[in-house]
């Protein structure tokens, strides 16, 4: 209660400077994700990074251009593709360029959708979708387009490090593969399949379903089904209220081989899981946060965690999004010509915060980067998630994953 | 076989979890006709206080006090909301209930912000049970099923075999004569929604742990206790325990078996178009009963409305 008074006070303060900096214009970004509802944690969590990378590593270098601040509005689509299309117009209504979302590649096929129409016919007022989180590989092949940037390693890039991880464990014989029922958890299953079947033929897999998005209430039954199929592995692209119930139950029921995930952990769930996911839980992600890659990196946690004592650096690209931005509309010289800014974002090199070069692949959109493998353990963390003394450690790391990974996007530009 | 077993224990959890919240609802709604829409609030509101009650005290005490205090916020609401919308009809009331599970979130949200909480099992009970060819029950569940046994039983012996619970039913049906006869009928009503909201916090406190504390937990769960007390016929607690134990273990059968539609439609003599992914019916070609499972429910209740509505074990039209 009274940290949420804090928050209140730091909130209104926070709008009373950005206030006297509106006055040099800011590039307002528009953060359209879930703000309420079942993946609100999730989604608020995100909007704190956010305001955190925007303030600390933009605003106080002095801005962008001649002084140019970053600002991001936030919009509640409550996760349905249908509320963010509403959100999107009132953000481009607002004359705000650049688009950043990440929950749901439900939503993020819908936006990319309206926002490669809504720029072929208004020339004037172009907008960029900063993808930050929707990993269906689509994105960047199928339905790439010009406008659409993704600062994740999508499904495929994962799961091919998931796979390479599995293939070189030698005593898993039978895999399980679960995940919620749409685009990114079919593209999750097809993929792990599809890894499967090439990199170690033996394998058996012995379950491949997809439950209902956020409105299973108990797990029981799908990790009875786990439990009676003998998985050595399970892998699930689940996420929030959703991975957690999947990963409580399979763990109460008697399942002790490994979970391998995107999404199981911060926001709650790595305080949820505790003692109990310690050992099993396997999540593959950018972004290394134990050990820390540098000092800078450490003193940015550090510096996030005094301002969020409650929140998680759970979304570490979030920094890449927000650094390149910047270095995009610095290079182009305008904060409004988004053309010249999607140009200076392709092939565009830089430094990861979080170790590593990044790399922005002109032919799709993909950006390329260091992807590991984390365990949820509290040995060796010096960051740990919902201050519950457990957090992520890297396991293994696979260096610019997917380089030179195939992809079928066919990109119309401007 | 030993599937089987582990399913119908699994599926008698899910069931007696959805009694708890039914039963107060049932008996909600044939009393004063009107739909709490916030009764699965008062759910996480129980589970809420009661983590909040077992950091500082332990499980069991938020196990005691949070159903008082829900039951007391209940009554609350009764007394200095819902009493005063009623004059004005029905519609009023339900939206005053909708506007309350809204604001019920929100306040959960304000004061306990939006992550899942950390509330765990007891530790004494953090042990198997017994297993049954390698599933394992975990002794919680166990408990689950005695708590709402108990509650039930409870439940049962206050309505039939007492005074108080004659003047309920009593209430229910004729209210007019009931008061005519020197009963305080409002405070009766009072007491049955305080009642009715503290067993769907009971739900709350022991749901809690194992369904994961979170501020959507009331809106997974708000829908399907409504079409519990449909099919279970307004009013009537055996309705409402039969139709919660049907729920539990169809939703729980259909999650736990890969019923395809395909071998469906094919035992029927259909073929099956080729190529499946440039077909009309792909989508209902491809469909597993786990896809279906949560929304089995809904359709059972169609089939209740057009053949029973007054719902399994209700005595009057709907």
């Amino acid at each position: 209660m009274r940290i949420n008074m804090k928050r209140g006070i730091l909130a209104a303060l926070a709008i009373g400077v950005s206030a006297i900096a509106a006055q040099a214009e800011n590039v307002k970004i528009a953060f359209i994700d879930p703000l309420s509802g079942p993946f609100a944690g999730t989604g608020t969590n995100g909007l704190h990074q956010y305001e955190f990378a925007a303030e600390e590593l933009v605003n106080k270098q002095g801005g962008v251009l001649d002084g140019q601040m970053f600002e991001i509005v936030a919009f509640d689509n409550k996760i349905s593709p249908k509320e963010s299309l509403i959100q999107l117009q009132v953000a481009i209504d607002q004359g705000i360029r650049f688009i950043a979302q990440g929950n749901s590649s439900g939503v993020a096929n819908a936006l990319t959708e309206a926002i490669d129409k809504h720029n072929r016919r208004n020339p004037d007022d172009r907008v960029l979708f900063l993808n930050y989180s929707a990993v269906d590989p689509a994105l960047t092949n199928d339905k790439c387009n010009f406008w659409h940037f993704r600062f994740d390693a999508n499904a495929d890039i994962k799961m091919d490090v998931i796979t390479d991880k599995i293939a070189g464990t030698e005593d898993i014989k039978k895999v399980y593969i679960i995940g919620q029922d749409y685009s990114f958890g079919k593209a999750v299953a097809s993929a792990a399949v599809r890894f499967l079947t090439e990199k170690r033929p033996d394998i058996e897999i012995v379950g491949n379903e997809l439950h209902p998005i956020g409105k299973v209430k108990d797990f029981t039954p799908y990790s009875r089904k786990i439990m009676a199929s003998e998985a050595d592995a399970i892998i699930t692209g689940n996420w929030g209220a959703d991975m957690l119930g999947l990963g409580k139950s399979v763990l109460e029921n008697g399942y002790t081989g490994p979970i391998y995930t995107y999404y199981a952990a911060a926001d709650g769930i790595t305080a949820a899981f505790g003692e109990a996911g310690k050992g099993s839980l396997r999540l593959v992600a950018e972004g290394a946060l134990n050990p820390p890659a540098s000092d800078r990196a450490a003193a940015y946690v550090e510096a996030f965690k005094a301002k969020y004592p409650d929140g998680n650096l759970s979304q570490a690209r979030i920094t890449n999004v927000i650094e390149m931005l910047a270095k995009a509309i610095d290079q182009a010289g305008s904060a409004t010509d988004v053309v010249a800014i999607a140009n200076a974002l392709e092939g565009m090199e830089h430094d990861n915060l979080w170790g590593g070069k990044v790399f922005m692949r002109p032919q799709d959109h993909q950006l390329i980067q260091d992807v590991h493998i984390n365990v949820h353990t509290d040995d060796g963390v010096s960051f740990d998630y919902d201050n519950s003394g457990y957090g992520v450690v890297v396991e293994n790391t696979v260096p610019m994953a997917a380089m030179d990974s195939p992809t079928t996007c066919k990109m119309r530009r401007p | 076989m030993d599937l089987i077993a582990v399913n119908i224990i699994d599926g008698l959890v899910t069931g007696l979890l959805l009694f708890m919240l039914s039963a107060g609802l049932t008996l909600i709604f044939s009393m004063m006709g009107v739909l709490n829409f916030a009764h699965a609030s008062f759910y996480m509101l129980g589970a809420y206080f009661a983590y909040q009650i077992s950091i500082y005290l332990g499980f069991w005490m938020g196990l005691l006090i949070a159903p008082i205090l829900v039951g007391v916020l209940g009554a609350g609401v009764e007394r200095y909301g819902l009493r005063r919308v009623h004059q004005y009809g029905h519609v009023p009331e339900l939206i005053f209930t909708f506007g309350l599970a809204l604001l019920i979130e929100e306040v959960v949200q304000f004061v306990w912000g939006k992550n899942q909480m950390p509330y765990e099992t007891p530790e004494i009970l953090q042990f198997t049970a017994f297993a049954i060819a390698g599933n394992s029950i975990p002794a919680y569940k166990v408990f689950m099923i005695f708590i709402s046994v108990t509650i039930f039983i409870g439940l049962l012996y206050v309505l039939t075999r007492t005074r108080i619970g004659m003047i309920i039913q009593a209430a229910l049906s004729y209210p007019k004569t009931v008061e005519a006869l020197g009963h305080n009928v409002p405070f009766i009503f009072m007491g049955v929604f305080g009642v009715g909201t503290a067993l769907a916090g009971v739900a709350g406190v022991i749901a809690g742990p194992v369904l994961s504390t979170f501020p959507g937990m009331a809106f997974v769960l708000g829908s399907i206790v409504f079409v519990t007390i449909v099919i279970g016929g307004l009013g009537s607690l055996w309705g409402a325990l039969v139709a919660s134990l049907l729920i539990g273990w169809l939703t729980t059968f259909a999650k736990s078996y890969n019923l395809r539609m395909e071998d469906l439609l094919t035992t029927l003599g259909f073929n099956k178009p080729e190529p499946i992914w440039d077909s009309a019916w792909q989508d209902l070609w491809t469909l597993t009963s786990p896809q279906v499972a949560d929304i089995l429910p809904y359709i059972l209740m169609v089939l209740i409305l057009v053949f029973r509505p007054y719902g399994l074990f209700g005595k009057r039209d709907a």
